[in-house]
């Protein structure tokens, strides 16, 4: 039975980061040092009540931070992302490489 | 810190070696993570494609042009030299920023690398319009303020998606190009030396030496 269940060596998959949303935040975060709620809303075509679902997980976490402010009147929210997140995603990436090559190794 | 994507190529080394059979749709799903997390992450990225060596060297053309087209007798023979440097910079430009790309594993034409290309290429094209027009009429004089103004504008426009250091070298363009308007024909070489050149080689120090290169 053993061999009938592939995976089980391979690394733990972070569950926290592989929904869709929350990879898309993390990812972004990654390449920005800040982002505001309005540009991830923007660039991951989702709602309002999604995002903040989602962010909320990530930041419970440990993995983004986020700091409120206002500007003006206004309320702005800013994300970036954690040490840990940071490693969550390059953890998360070596996962994805190392089934694409067991694949192939197979 | 940047963050590595693996390529999914063969070459590529796992961090932890995995040697148990994967499922075909695990691969496709790995894969087109893989594939999200790069998309999101060029249309995320600020575009830092623009080449900083490539600017020094666009600069440098510029300021060998003007010494050159000082010493002209003609305003016509100036505005020649100075379309032959437009011809080379264009070339080193594009080169330097394909070789920039390919070193940093950034696909040129990405989103935010077509949206820069977009929103660059149409000031330039009526640029490119307007200096034939006011060659025809032999308006040279205002050459200057009409390359100086439009270049800084590709610039700015296209610099809104790349790092603030473009959008900023954009700016001192079009002060540039307003001088050119305000000031004497005489000033024209002088303020073409000045932002084809001594601005392209600032700010060509600043991308290379803050955005790698």
């Amino acid at each position: 039975m053993r061999g009938r269940q592939p995976a089980t060596s391979l690394p733990e998959f972070d569950r926290l980061i592989h929904e869709r949303v929350r990879l898309g935040i993390i990812s972004a975060l990654a390449v920005n040092d800040t982002l505001t709620f309005n540009d991830l809303k923007r660039l991951l075509k989702t709602t309002d009540g999604n995002l903040s679902v989602h962010a909320r997980k990530l930041e419970d976490a440990g993995y983004i931070i986020c700091t409120k402010s206002f500007e003006g009147r206004l309320p702005k929210t800013e994300f970036r992302l954690a040490a840990a997140g940071r490693h969550a995603l390059e953890r998360y990436l070596a996962h994805m490489e190392a089934l694409i090559l067991a694949m192939r190794a197979g | 810190m940047a963050t590595r994507i693996p390529t999914g190529d063969a070459s590529s080394r796992p961090a932890e070696p995995a040697h148990e059979a994967v499922p075909p749709s695990l691969q496709a799903h790995a894969l087109d993570n893989l594939r999200f997390i790069r998309e999101t992450m060029a249309q995320a990225g600020s575009f830092t494609a623009v080449s900083g060596w490539g600017q020094i060297v666009v600069g440098a053309v510029a300021l060998l042009t003007a010494f050159v087209a000082s010493r002209a007798p003609a305003a016509e023979t100036q505005v020649r030299y100075w379309l032959a440097a437009a011809g080379v910079s264009m070339v080193v430009a594009a080169c330097a920023m394909a070789l920039k790309a390919r070193a940093t594993r950034t696909p040129l034409l990405s989103g935010p690398g077509r949206k820069f290309a977009s929103c660059f290429a149409p000031p330039l094209v009526a640029g490119a319009i307007l200096t034939i027009v006011l060659y025809r009429a032999a308006l040279f004089d205002l050459l200057p303020a009409v390359w100086l103004l439009l270049f800084g504008t590709a610039v700015m426009t296209g610099g809104a998606f790349s790092v603030r250091a473009v959008p900023v070298m954009g700016l001192c363009f079009m002060a540039l190009g307003v001088a050119a308007f305000a000031g004497p024909p005489s000033l024209g070489n002088l303020l073409l030396a000045a932002g084809f050149g001594v601005v392209h080689v600032a700010f060509g120090i600043i991308i290379a030496v803050k955005y790698g290169g």
